[in-house]
């Protein structure tokens, strides 16, 4: 779901009379459009930064540099360095098996792919509380082995791998089944084995669609609140994530720290966007590029 | 890719150099800053007397919720809660520790007290002076959610002792005023510090039912320009227990420590840090040295008033009693 | 162009293996777990525990502010997929990047933001608040803050569309003699309808699961402005595991609605626009 089209901003032909509406009408519009994506999008982006940097630069680096928000931009990133290899593994298979080969109840399989998108991140946490909680049928066992799941990172780090499963492989999918099998074909009758066809002529060609992928998968990973948050115990400098400190330090009268780490994920957002917009350009040239080569590839959407 | 790689087993290098105690206190909720000085105080005392580092990590949050979180898996080697019932709870339910944990550590295992005291906007313009008031209609209440929160069960019974000074032995007006009391909360937290920052960040509500020292600390933070404090005619000694967790600290390897930890709570500086973070200290001595701070109250303790916690337990918060049936009579 | 079986490529049994075992233990098992726990309850003691008052409250603020904040972005998303596709200005493609910040956006962090807009001494609720618009703490801002991550999900399925669509149509209309308003409420309006339903669906699923951002400018107050997500947590606080299963089961049930009418409508705009 969070998988929609991308943007596709291309350059407009002039377009016919008639079909265009008036200067005032226009302008109307434009100015609509901008106040509400102004006070949707800019006013809450400007504000984090203003609220973190209101007191000064020396108060927002102090802040930052507590021992409780470093950790937990480690922990953050330790989640983010496992949930996304993981998941981006499991989006290359999924994506090869789904727009490769046909077989029964693919439909499904894409809906079950999708399924982590639509459950509220609450009862994404609840279920593997349920199933490694002490009270939980797994719970017992785990705890004889002194197995610590909940309550601790492995439960954080599953909470995660859960809610970013569908990012890789719904990028993937729809990019596959675009670009057919032909070349994959070709390469093997030339001889060559199934993991150089793979890396050599399969990768090369979603490249873009798959880092586009791994970066909203990033994103989501290491900005994942509700989930992780069930599943956490809320101990400072072990299982806080930098989205979970922000709100520890926003319950410490701490609105300054709040605002800081909340900064660095906002800076976070701002850095996934611009690697977005870099990408869809790319692909778009890409696109360009196979549009004018002679029509041996016609088969895009 | 690389780089994160690197993170990571910087991470876990890092991890595996610090040969550290690691302990894990788990707390209720307006104890943070207490602790987090509390804790620095006795890694040095055990320091100096060790010559282990020690570590001691927190989490926090409604009382409830705490011990349900150690019952459910959380590997707390010592509980700090607001109430003996929570602590209760991980002995019966959780088989953690043995049931006589009370006697264990002095004044039943509660190395400090502490008051339930009402915050109000400045100038205390709806005129709140005694808990009465905080039934009249139009005003405005905030306390957490007794099922959630220790401080909140704290908050009920204060007002129930109240009632009961005023009305006797007529429930039914007890019940009255406490249904229309708590009519008028207009937020239940999980815990103290939720509905504190509730009450003073989001400015929700007249009066903000709280712990003595979490009120003091609101007042610190937001100074008395925004807050003010009103001392009810009676409240109720709330005496937030301690215990070490056997089953963790066994398995763990940390008992000693974790006993140490508790019993440094009465040690001089242990007893002066709570003070300064205006808990009541038990120790005699301390006590008087920081009387100036503590308003004198008249307090009824959950023993004489309501039977002990178990009792007041059964009566009041378990399911369907007297606190579901008067929040249900709401609609 | 459809993926015929390609049965001479490799790797079919292995990548189908590893993604219908990974699926089955990081998604399947964990659901299970809730199932298994579901099914201990009896009927009417689900019945009864789902349906609580306050329960009750809650769906009622989930699914009505959700519907409202997916009502405005289906208007608003309409007009920013209009103006960023069919009009030049300067800064568009600033905005039109911007237009996903929501997806990228940490929901905590939105929450904290928003909540510290709207509050009374917010840049924006210094002045709303005087003219009685609460939009802090209160069910306007669980709308408000529904309406910030839905925002993406209209623009983002109506872009394409309207890039795809045929001018020559809207051209005929002008040559005939319709008026620019007409031609928009009888030709285009209809042709941008279903992509529109498809992001108001998106949009909708999204908010009703929704959690970190709301709880940070909702007041949370029972029967009020708590939202079924946080009654969920609430209920695992007091250690009432099958209130919070049952809540948790009704909210699963409509995403499960919701997506097969995802799926339904998204199949309706790839027809309509072959």
């Amino acid at each position: 779901m969070a998988g929609t089209p991308r943007s596709r901003l291309d350059t407009r032909p002039t377009p016919a009379r008639g079909v265009e509406e008036g200067g005032p009408v226009r302008r109307l519009l434009i100015g609509a459009a901008v106040v509400f994506l102004g006070v949707f999008l800019l006013l809450p982006l400007a504000n984090v930064f203003y609220q973190a940097l209101g007191k000064g630069w020396d108060t927002y680096l102090r802040a930052l540099r507590e021992p409780d928000t470093l950790s937990a931009v480690r922990l953050t990133l330790l989640v983010a360095a496992i949930a996304v290899p993981v998941n981006t593994v499991f989006g290359l298979a999924a994506a090869w098996a789904v727009a490769k080969f046909d077989f029964r109840g693919k439909a499904l399989l894409v809906t079950l792919i999708d399924l982590p998108f639509s459950i509220s991140p609450v009862v994404a946490g609840l279920i593997y509380l349920l199933l490694f909680g002490r009270q939980g049928p797994l719970g017992r066992w785990l705890d004889a082995y002194d197995i610590q799941i909940v309550f601790a990172v492995p439960g954080i780090v599953l909470a995660t791998l859960f809610v970013t499963v569908p990012f890789v492989a719904r990028e993937l999918i729809p990019l596959m089944q675009s670009t057919g099998s032909e070349q994959e074909q070709a390469a093997l009758t030339l001889g060559a084995g199934g993991w150089q066809t793979f890396w050599h002529v399969t990768l090369p060609s979603v490249k873009w669609g798959l880092l586009y992928g791994i970066i909203l998968c990033n994103a989501r990973a290491m900005g994942e609140f509700g989930a992780v948050s069930v599943l956490s115990g809320h101990i400072s400098g072990q299982t806080e994530t930098m989205p979970l400190r922000v709100e520890k330090l926003y319950h410490e009268y701490n609105a300054t720290g709040a605002f800081a780490v909340a900064s660095l994920l906002a800076l976070l957002a701002l850095v996934t966007l611009v690697f977005k917009t870099l990408l869809e350009w790319k692909q778009q040239r890409d696109f360009a590029r196979a549009q004018q080569a002679p029509a041996q590839n016609s088969h895009e959407p | 890719m690389r780089r994160w790689l690197a993170i990571v087993l910087t991470g876990l290098a890092v991890q595996a150099l610090g040969r550290e105690i690691r302990l894990l206190n788990v707390s209720y909720d307006p104890t943070r800053e207490f602790y987090s000085e509390f804790n620095a105080a006795f890694a040095r005392y055990w320091k100096g007397k060790t010559g282990d580092d020690v570590i001691v990590q927190q989490s926090h949050g409604g009382s409830g919720k705490q011990a349900r979180s150690v019952i459910e898996g959380l590997r707390a080697d010592v509980v700090t809660l607001a109430l003996a019932h929570d602590i209760d709870a991980l002995a019966e339910r959780g088989r953690l520790l043995p049931t006589n944990w009370q006697q264990r550590l002095p004044h039943n295992s509660a190395p400090y007290t502490s008051a339930i005291v009402l915050a109000v906007r400045r100038g205390n313009p709806k005129g709140i002076r005694d808990w009465d008031d905080l039934a009249r209609s139009g005003v405005s209440v905030v306390t957490p959610n007794p099922k959630t929160s220790g401080g909140a069960r704290w908050n009920y019974l204060a007002a129930w002792a109240w009632a009961v000074q005023q009305f006797g032995d007529d429930e039914t007006r007890i019940r009255d005023f406490m249904t229309r009391l708590f009519q008028n909360v207009a937020v239940f937290d999980a815990g103290a510090r939720g509905a504190s920052t509730t009450f003073v960040q989001r400015g929700i509500g007249d009066v903000l039912i709280t712990w003595e020292n979490e009120a003091f600390l609101a007042l610190r933070e937001y100074g008395t320009n925004r807050f003010e404090l009103v001392i009810p005619s009676v409240s109720i000694l709330a005496e937030p227990p301690v215990a070490w967790v056997d089953q963790v600290v066994q398995r763990k390897g940390t008992e000693a420590v974790a006993r140490a930890y508790l019993e440094y709570l009465y040690s001089t500086e242990g007893q002066e840090l709570a003070a300064r973070h205006f808990f009541r200290p038990r120790a005699e001595s301390v006590a008087a040295r920081f009387a100036g701070r503590f308003a004198p109250l008249r307090l009824v303790t959950v023993d004489e008033l309501f039977g002990g916690w178990r009792q007041a337990h059964a009566k009041h918060f378990a399911e369907g009693a007297i606190f579901d049936q008067i929040t249900r009579s709401k609609r | 162009m459809a993926a015929r079986p390609f049965r001479v490529l490799p790797g079919f049994g292995l990548t189908l293996g590893y993604t219908l075992s990974y699926l089955g233990l990081i998604v399947l098992l964990p659901l299970a777990a809730l199932l298994l726990r579901l099914l201990d309850l009896s009927w009417p003691e689900f019945w009864r525990l789902a349906t609580t008052e306050r329960a009750l409250a809650a769906y009622r603020l989930t699914f009505g502010a959700s519907f409202i904040a997916a009502l405005v972005n289906a208007l608003f998303g309409t007009l920013v997929a209009w103006v960023l596709v069919r009009y030049q200005f300067p800064g568009r493609r600033l905005l039109d990047a911007l237009v996903d910040f929501p997806f990228a956006l940490p929901t905590a962090v939105a929450g904290l933001a928003l909540s510290s807009l709207f509050a009374p001494n917010g840049w924006l609720g210094r002045w709303l608040v005087p003219v009685g618009i609460q939009g802090a703490f209160t069910p306007l801002g669980v709308v408000i803050a529904l309406t910030f991550i839905g925002l993406p999900f209209v623009v983002r399925t109506l872009q394409p569309v309207l890039q795809n669509f045929e001018r020559e149509v809207e051209e005929a209309a002008a040559t005939l003699g319709a008026g620019r308003l007409r031609t928009f409420v009888t030709i285009i309006a209809p042709s941008l309808l279903p992509a529109v339903l498809t992001g108001f669906a998106l949009a909708l699923a999204r908010a009703i699961g929704e959690y970190g951002s709301v709880i940070f400018i909702a007041g949370n107050k029972p029967y009020e402005s708590e939202i079924a997500p946080l009654l969920i947590v609430i209920r695992l606080e007091e250690f009432d595991y099958p209130g919070a299963i049952a809540i948790a089961a009704v909210l699963l049930a409509v995403s499960f609605v919701l997506l097969a009418v995802i799926n339904l409508l998204e199949r309706w705009v790839s027809a309509w626009q072959h």
